[in-house]
Formats: structure tokens, C-alpha cells, sequence
């Protein structure tokens, strides 16, 4: 038996703005799991779809009953593998993760479908979905709950990861917007100030002319 | 974030860079044509296929969104 998750969360920030975090959101703060990220492939279709492979490396924490199954001559990282397509114009993105070693022992397989909230177009919904499955005799059910347990501990990770990328993107939008204000005020107070002599050296010539005249 | 690779890392920062701004300001505004990180991602790649050669990671073969294909579909709620 497959142990199956499903949950929605609603994001607060605009489609535009989560896609654009979802390729930054490594390292966050609630990433200590995630030892490396890499794109193995990407490609603009030309229908205009984005598809891109990523493969990432995850540390593989287990309880003690389950070191068992990994001997210490085993490579303890997780190789995962995520898939995405982002179609711009249905505003949709959508992933798909799983691990591509240790799989016998634990396989877990996550769909994630990113669109824009039907009801506010300033926020996102995510669809999430996992299905997580184990081939070890007699150990089928822990591990599965394990998994599952594992799972929904780093989904919540995953949301305040996103969180934490979104307001760290938005402080550095707005602070380039001040950068520019300011830049802008400093150009301007700049000219004024030289329109300012121009016309006190025009004003000190028409007063020197006007002495010079005094005297002839 | 790092790249697997540790020797593969400063590329992979140069190549993120280009691709998210081309992504935000172009391939989100519906522009895709001409992706200017081309050049990039060939060096990184290159690097990255050798550590995952060395490394043994077992990613070839896989195909793309391979495991989706017999889930049931995801679009109805």
C-alpha cells in the first residue's frame, strides 16, 4: 500500500512573484536539508513552455530502527530528481520531485501545482500531492509513516522557506525603488543647485556691469 | 546554493543569475525567444556532468516528469 498526501495552500504573494521564487529559493534559512541544487537540462518548447531538470541533494536523517537498512559503506545523501513546466499563459506551474536512490528502502514522489487563486489574483494556490511507498519486508508500514511524518515536516519548511524568499525579494524591490528615489532627488537637488549659480553669476555680471557703468 | 559539484559552484551562481533575470523580465512577459544563458549553462553543465559521472549518481535514463505519467491526473481538484 501507497501512502497518499494532498494539501492546498493558499500563498500571498502573486503567481508571478512565487515563480520567480521558486527558482530562488535555495538556501533559505529552513533549507538545512537541502546540500545542493543544480539544473541538468532546461528548454523553452515552442509552444512556450518552460521544462527544466533539477537534481538535488538532501541529508537523509533516519530514527535508529531504520539505520538498519542503510549499511555505512552506503552513501547517505538523497539524489532527488524535480521536474517542472511553467506555462506562462494558463499561469500554471507545475513540479514533479523524487528521489532516485535509496527508492526500495523509501520512495517518495511529490505533484505540485502552483496557480493563481481564483478568487484573489494577487495570491497563489498550491496543490500539493505525495505519494510515498517502502519494498522493505515488514518494515513496509513504519517506514511509510516515517515518510509520511518526514514529508509534512518539510512541506512546512518549504512554506516558510518560500515566505522567507518573498519578503526578502520584496525588501530588496523596495529598496532599490529608495536607491533610485534618492538617486533621482540628488540629480535633481544637483540641477537646481546649479540653475541657482548660473543665475547668481548672471545676476553678479549684470551687478559688476552695472557698477562698471557707475563709474565711467 | 551550491552546486554538487563544489568545482562547478561560481558557475552555477553566474548561470542562475542570468537565467532569473532573463526569466522575470523576459520569459514572463511573454518574450522567450533568445535565451542570452546559453553560453553559461554549456560551461556549467559541462562541469556538473563530470561531478555526477565521479560521483556515480545514478540520473541517466530517467525520463522527464517519468513517475507523473502513472499518477492519476492532477488538474481536477
Amino acid at each position: 500500500m501507497v501512502k497518499y498526501f494532498l494539501g492546498t495552500n493558499v500563498m500571498k504573494s502573486s503567481w508571478d512573484q512565487v515563480i520567480a521564487a521558486f527558482w530562488k529559493r535555495y538556501p533559505n534559512p529552513y533549507s538545512k536539508h537541502v546540500l545542493s541544487e543544480d539544473v541538468l537540462y532546461r528548454e523553452v518548447t515552442p509552444d512556450n513552455k518552460l521544462l527544466t531538470r533539477k537534481l538535488l541533494t538532501k541529508t537523509n536523517r533516519l530514527p535508529h530502527w531504520a539505520e538498519r537498512f542503510f549499511p555505512s559503506n552506503v552513501t547517505r545523501a538523497v539524489y532527488i530528481i524535480e521536474d517542472s513546466i511553467v506555462d506562462p499563459v494558463t499561469r500554471t506551474l507545475t513540479t514533479f520531485t523524487w528521489n532516485i536512490n535509496h527508492a526500495k528502502v523509501m520512495s517518495v514522489e511529490e505533484r505540485c501545482i502552483y496557480c493563481e487563486n481564483p478568487e484573489n489574483g494577487n495570491w497563489t494556490n498550491v496543490k500539493r500531492e505525495a505519494w510515498i511507498s517502502s519494498k522493505v519486508l515488514g518494515f513496509t508500514r513504519p517506514i511509510q509513516e516515517f515518510g509520511l511524518a518526514r514529508f509534512r515536516s518539510n512541506v512546512t519548511k518549504a512554506i516558510k522557506g518560500y515566505e522567507y524568499i518573498l519578503t526578502k525579494m520584496q525588501d530588496d524591490a523596495l529598496l532599490k525603488t529608495l536607491v533610485e528615489t534618492a538617486k533621482d532627488a540628488t540629480g535633481k537637488a544637483k540641477e537646481t543647485a546649479l540653475a541657482a549659480r548660473d543665475r547668481a553669476k548672471g545676476l553678479a555680471n549684470k551687478t559688476t556691469t552695472t557698477k562698471k557703468q557707475q563709474y565711467l | 546554493m551550491n552546486s554538487v559539484g563544489e568545482e562547478c559552484t561560481d558557475m552555477k551562481r553566474e548561470y542562475d543569475q542570468c537565467f532569473n533575470r532573463w526569466f522575470a523580465e523576459k520569459f514572463l512577459k511573454g518574450e522567450g525567444s533568445g535565451d542570452p544563458c546559453t553560453e553559461l549553462f554549456q560551461r556549467y553543465r559541462l562541469c556538473v556532468q563530470k561531478a555526477i559521472k565521479d560521483k556515480d549518481i545514478p540520473v541517466d535514463g530517467v525520463e522527464f516528469m517519468g513517475p507523473n505519467k502513472d499518477k492519476p491526473d492532477g488538474d481536477g481538484s
